[in-house]
């Protein structure tokens, strides 16, 4: 024994619960709350008190249902990211695999098929390339950086393939639900990204494949020795990712109204950097759902917050990186 | 050395040895495993920090703490881990550190570097290592003798040399001891662990006997022979740590035939009755932790049967073998046996998630009861299911691994070392456990290195040596002389 107080069982199942839970609850790790955590939380809400007493359009509805539009697709990558990331992977074909969905979904939606099922199309597609992803890295042992940087290129490449130059559908339901559509005062595009958090939740932790996902980014070994198809799971975790690509692709090219074989690029920094500012650790094994969720939020309000103020981008993606850094510094010793 | 004390987590791996010896002598130090003699080894080399006692180097208090230190006093140690760099070429790792320069400062001079390297080889009798080639390349008795080359490009002072004969033949030892003489000349002490008592008589000029961290006594090869040295190697009294047990059912459990891996065993056949415990013994690198990983499906067979009760299976996956009723509890709960950031629950739980979940979705109302009711029979401390796995203390660490397992109820449970680095008092918990668990019908395989527990609780023992079954003694039969003799190799 090392010598720990045996706790009184009142406390014996301590992991953050009530608003904690929600903004920090945690898939791998639970660790009790540090001062980083509520370092985050305050730096959070000093961020908006301080834009709203310095821009009088951040509270207006306009702007808030325009913010919570432009997460959406940050919002969606990052949970797929999330899950390979647990699993001690990395995905970076994210970006395209948006493009390649959204100009799919406007070429066939033009061609004339129902949208249903053109959107349908496009989600196996999506999960189609993360099997790819999942099959190179899963099946061969090869590593996770490398395969889904080719299929970066190669995806790219396709998407090209499928159409140069931007296509536009004629059929005005295109734009008017997903990505136009309101439901009361809000998006639904944003709801529809909302409601995929609890889900990804339930899945890494109440489903036998999502605590295997999470363990096997611990140790992978451990896992596979205690009998678990650690092949299968891992394939599983890079569908996941590509279905979430896909989801954001159909609702981007949904919002636009225009769909470019140029869009994505970059993205999967933001939806990286998202699960980071969320406590994921890039080696696996600890990650928070809502934290991811928080780290999207953020992000998504900075880039708000410089648009407001009419700062160039260029100095947007400066700041971004220096806030990565300082996320990724400040966690440093919790693993 | 002197009173030197040394415990890991409240186990006492030294408990006040002392031990002397001088400049241009082979001092051998043998001893059973756990015995104490790599710790000992290791803090002469600085690897690990003294609680008590003073070291002594030519009359001088001397402070290690870290081997950089050490190796500035001309002490130097060969682990049995490698310390070589495999992607490097062997001349870059005889010289790591110290690579020859050319008239530009911070460039390497290749031609120099590979022309010392191969001096250095060569001059300590090393030919036919290509020392352009990168050390992955090498076998791993190549690979050694660059290890024993690195250590002896300097003059040493202390040179220690742990197990260094494991993986080398019979003509690469002859050069080694040839090797050790020509140092022992040149001054250098000379401190030599091994199993093999047969290398320690022809090498030795003198031998330390190690017991339970304490020293046993000091004899010179001609005075003792090997009989004497496995008495005080051996020689305690079992007492009542090993609980009396029924005698085994008759139905077959496990039946294994003509296992063989390349590389690691052959022709490996017994068979393992319902409630039985059979232990195994080998020395380390003998094959018995791969004849579980084989059966157990975690690495291929390239022959043999395995028969679950009259079943025969191929289990190509540790999947497979899970779903047959097998359990292999493995040696190392770090490397391979925790997921140290996840909690006991997850932890505890891991290897029966699909008997615990529907459509994939776990019942956690199931799970945190059966999970609650093997922690507290197994009495782990604390008995907190969101706890993390590294935040308990070795003892209970290696109680969730078993808690893991005895949830999947598994029909036979093969369990590699299963008290290894677990203090006393836990080790008479997991013994009890173990005993209960035959007494319900499980046919249990036990590897073990150490002698006390192969004999305080198998019904019947099989010995490995070099990757073959070399003895099987019945309850009767088995003495701790026997089984180390015949699994170092001495004829008695």
């Amino acid at each position: 024994m090392t010598g720990e107080k045996v706790s009184k069982p009142e406390d014996s199942n301590r992991s953050p619960r009530g608003w904690r839970a929600l903004l920090l609850g945690s898939a791998g790790i639970q660790y009790r709350p540090r001062w980083v955590d509520y370092a985050f939380i305050a730096a959070f809400f000093i961020l908006v008190l301080v834009t709203a007493s310095m821009s009088d359009v951040f509270f207006t509805q306009r702007n808030l249902s325009n913010l919570s539009r432009q997460t959406v697709t940050n919002g969606l990558l990052s949970l797929g990211m999330l899950v390979v990331i647990l699993t001690g992977g990395i995905d970076l074909s994210v970006g395209p695999i948006v493009a390649l969905t959204g100009i799919m979904v406007a070429g066939m939606s033009k061609q004339g098929l129902p949208l249903s099922l053109a959107i349908f199309i496009c989600l196996i597609v999506g999960i189609a390339m993360g099997a790819v992803n999942g099959f190179f890295i899963a099946r061969f042992k090869l590593q996770p950086f490398i395969v889904t940087l080719a299929t970066l290129g190669t995806i790219r490449g396709l998407v090209y393939v499928y159409s140069d130059i931007p296509i536009t559908p004629t059929d005005p339901s295109f734009r008017a639900t997903l990505g136009a559509g309101f439901i009361g005062p809000f998006p639904i595009s944003a709801l529809i990204m909302l409601a995929c958090y609890p889900l990804v939740w339930f899945f890494l932790n109440r489903m036998s494949s999502g605590r295997a996902i999470v363990a096997i980014g611990g140790n992978e070994e451990a896992v596979r020795l205690a009998g678990i198809n650690v092949t299968w799971n891992i394939f599983l975790a890079y569908m996941i990712s590509g279905f979430f690509s896909a989801m954001a692709g159909v609702i981007l090219a949904s919002r636009l109204g225009i769909s470019q074989p140029s869009v994505g690029v970059g993205f999967e920094l933001d939806a990286i950097a998202a699960c980071v500012i969320g406590g994921a650790i890039l080696g696996g094994g600890g990650g928070s759902t809502f934290g991811t969720l928080a780290g999207v939020v953020s992000l998504g309000m900075i880039d708000n917050l410089l648009n407001l103020f009419n700062v160039q981008s260029y100095y947007q993606q400066i700041l971004k990186g220096l806030i990565i850094l300082l996320a990724v510094l400040a966690r440093r010793k919790q693993r | 050395m002197r009173s030197i004390r040394k415990s890991f987590d409240g186990t006492q791996a030294l408990r006040g040895v002392d031990f002397e010896s001088r400049q241009g002598e082979v001092h051998a130090i043998v001893g059973e495993n756990g015995a104490g003699k790599s710790t000992l080894m290791k803090i002469l080399a600085g690897a690990l920090p003294i609680d008590a006692g003073e070291i002594r180097l030519d009359g001088q208090l001397i402070e290690l703490g870290n081997p950089i230190r050490a190796r500035r006093l001309g002490i130097y140690a060969v682990y049995q881990e490698f310390s070589l760099i495999p992607h490097l070429t062997v001349a870059e790792n005889i010289l790591l550190g110290q690579m020859p320069s050319s008239r530009l400062r911070g460039i390497v001079d290749w031609r120099k570097a590979y022309r010392r390297a191969a001096e250095i080889l060569s001059s300590i009798g090393f030919v036919g290592i290509d020392v352009h080639r990168t050390v992955r390349q090498l076998s791993v008795s190549h690979q050694q003798m660059v290890e024993i080359a690195k250590a002896i490009a300097d003059r040493r002072r202390i040179l220690i040399l742990d197990e260094p004969s494991a993986v080398l033949s019979q003509e690469e030892l002859k050069r080694l001891f040839a090797l050790i003489r020509q140092v022992k000349r040149e001054g250098t002490l000379v401190l030599y662990i091994s199993h093999r008592l047969d290398e320690v008589f022809e090498i030795a000029d003198r031998i330390t006997v190690l017991k339970d961290g304490q020293l046993v006594g000091t004899v010179t090869p001609q005075q003792s022979d090997h009989n004497q040295l496995i008495k005080m190697m051996v020689g305690r009294t079992l007492g009542e740590i090993f609980p009396v047990r029924n005698p085994s059912g008759t139905e077959v459990a496990l039946e294994v035939s003509r296992l063989s891996h390349k590389g690691s065993f052959s022709d490996i056949s017994f068979s393992l009755k319902r409630g039985e415990i059979i232990g195994l013994f080998g020395l380390v690198g003998s094959g018995r932790t791969q004849v579980a990983r084989c059966i157990f499906g975690a690495d291929p067979l390239t022959d043999g049967e395995i028969k679950v009760g009259d079943k025969p299976i191929h289990p190509r996956s540790p999947f497979d073998a899970v779903q047959d009723g097998i359990a292999l509890l493995t040696e190392d709960r770090k490397r391979d046996g925790l997921v140290m950031n996840c909690s006991l629950r997850d932890n505890a739980s891991l290897a029966s998630l699909p008997n615990l979940s529907r459509w994939g979705v776990i019942n956690r109302h199931d799970q945190t009861n059966q999970v609650q009711q093997k922690i507290q029979e197994l009495d782990v401390r604390p008995p907190l299911l969101d706890r993390l796995a590294r935040q308990l203390s070795g003892g209970n660490q290696q109680k969730l691994v078993l808690a893991k397992w005895l949830l999947t109820r598994a029909r036979v449970m093969i369990l590699d070392e299963p008290t290894r680095g677990v203090d006393v008092a836990t080790k008479v918990e997991i013994y009890h456990i173990i005993n209960n668990l035959a007494g319900n019908g499980i046919a249990i395989l036990l590897i073990s290195s150490e002698l006390p527990e192969i004999l305080g609780m198998s019904d019947r023992a099989l010995v490995m040596r070099d990757g073959r079954l070399v003895g099987e003694y019945t309850r009767d039969e088995i003495s701790e002389e026997k089984l180390l003799a015949s699994a170092s190799g001495v004829i008695q």
